[in-house]
């Protein structure tokens, strides 16, 4: 071990520090993909609510089953209730990324978050 | 300078063109075969991702550049991507392109770097500035050309991280090689 590290000159460490320094600082600079700018409410395809995800908001929506409840916050949106009977919508969470999606199916009510670039879903090679 | 070499056609009557060998060119022969025959046993190695893989041509572009200078170590390079790409059976696919984006990058930035006093920087800066430059290429060729789309950039904390440990690895061999066999 000492012998390879021996082989660093001064200028190496710099060097090496420096690339350390690289990756260190891109993890949070690209690790993440855009930010979503709105939060698009749809009832049967058809939009009921553009949200601008700037602000918080709770937005009420009528479908068959019932009343879903939409919440926005600054940056994510969610929704918070659902009279469907399986509930995936709402246990999906907080949604942050441009294209995410939560689909109430039984209530007919889908959110979806929209990036001021969209366009892909997804890319593949 | 193989073609550039390509000297004396005889003024005289008799039209022949002679080949003339340098040492130089049997070096440069000599290294690029080398580095081709690292091409391939890399190519043997299974990979975990598409794009990541250490490298080890780049040692033997690192000993040129060391040993005899930007203009070989450009020539065994570029042989290397040529004729390694034409044994994979990779000549003309992405891959080809990939390889030769990330090699002009990285002999651009190796002459820049062969200019730093050897005293306090060795073949490690070499190698790992040649290595970020590597990935750098080699991620603008996929933004322009093979997947149109930002998210590409996504993938740079991966490339980088893997640049700068094939780096540091290649730049220590590069360095343990020349310490051992003094020329």
């Amino acid at each position: 071990m000492r012998t390879w590290i021996r082989l660093l000159r001064p200028g190496d460490w710099l060097v090496v520090l420096a690339g350390v320094a690289t990756v260190a600082a891109s993890v949070p600079l690209l690790w993440r993909s855009g930010t979503a700018d709105l939060a698009v409410v749809k009832r049967d395809g058809a939009v009921v609510a553009e949200l601008p995800m700037t602000q918080s908001r709770k937005l009420d929506v009528a479908g068959p089953l019932g009343t879903t409840v939409i919440e926005v916050q600054p940056g994510r949106a969610r929704v918070a209730a659902d009279p469907g009977p399986r509930q995936y919508c709402v246990l999906q969470g907080w949604l942050t990324r441009p294209n995410s999606i939560a689909i109430c199916a039984p209530n007919h009510v889908s959110l979806q978050l929209v990036g001021r670039e969209g366009g892909y879903d997804s890319l593949n090679y | 300078m193989l073609v550039g070499k390509v000297a004396t056609i005889a003024s005289t009557t008799e039209h022949t063109i002679q080949l003339q060998v340098t040492a130089a060119d049997r070096r440069v022969a000599r290294y690029a075969a080398a580095a081709i025959v690292l091409t391939i046993a890399e190519a043997a190695i299974p990979l975990p991702l598409p794009g990541v893989k250490p490298g080890l041509a780049n040692i033997v572009t690192l000993i040129v550049l060391w040993r005899h200078g930007w203009r070989e170590a450009a020539w065994v390079t570029l042989l290397r991507v040529l004729a390694g790409s034409l044994m994979v059976g990779q000549f003309l696919a992405p891959g080809f392109f990939l390889s030769l984006a990330g090699a002009l990058l990285s002999l651009g930035v190796l002459a820049l770097a062969s200019r730093l006093p050897r005293r306090f920087f060795g073949p490690v800066s070499h190698s790992v500035l040649a290595a970020f430059a590597h990935v750098a290429g080699q991620l603008l060729l996929v933004r322009l050309w093979l997947v149109p789309h930002d998210g590409v950039f996504h993938l740079v904390p991966v490339f980088a991280a893997a640049a700068l440990l094939f780096g540091i690895i290649n730049g220590l061999i590069a360095a343990r090689l020349m310490q051992e066999t003094p020329s």
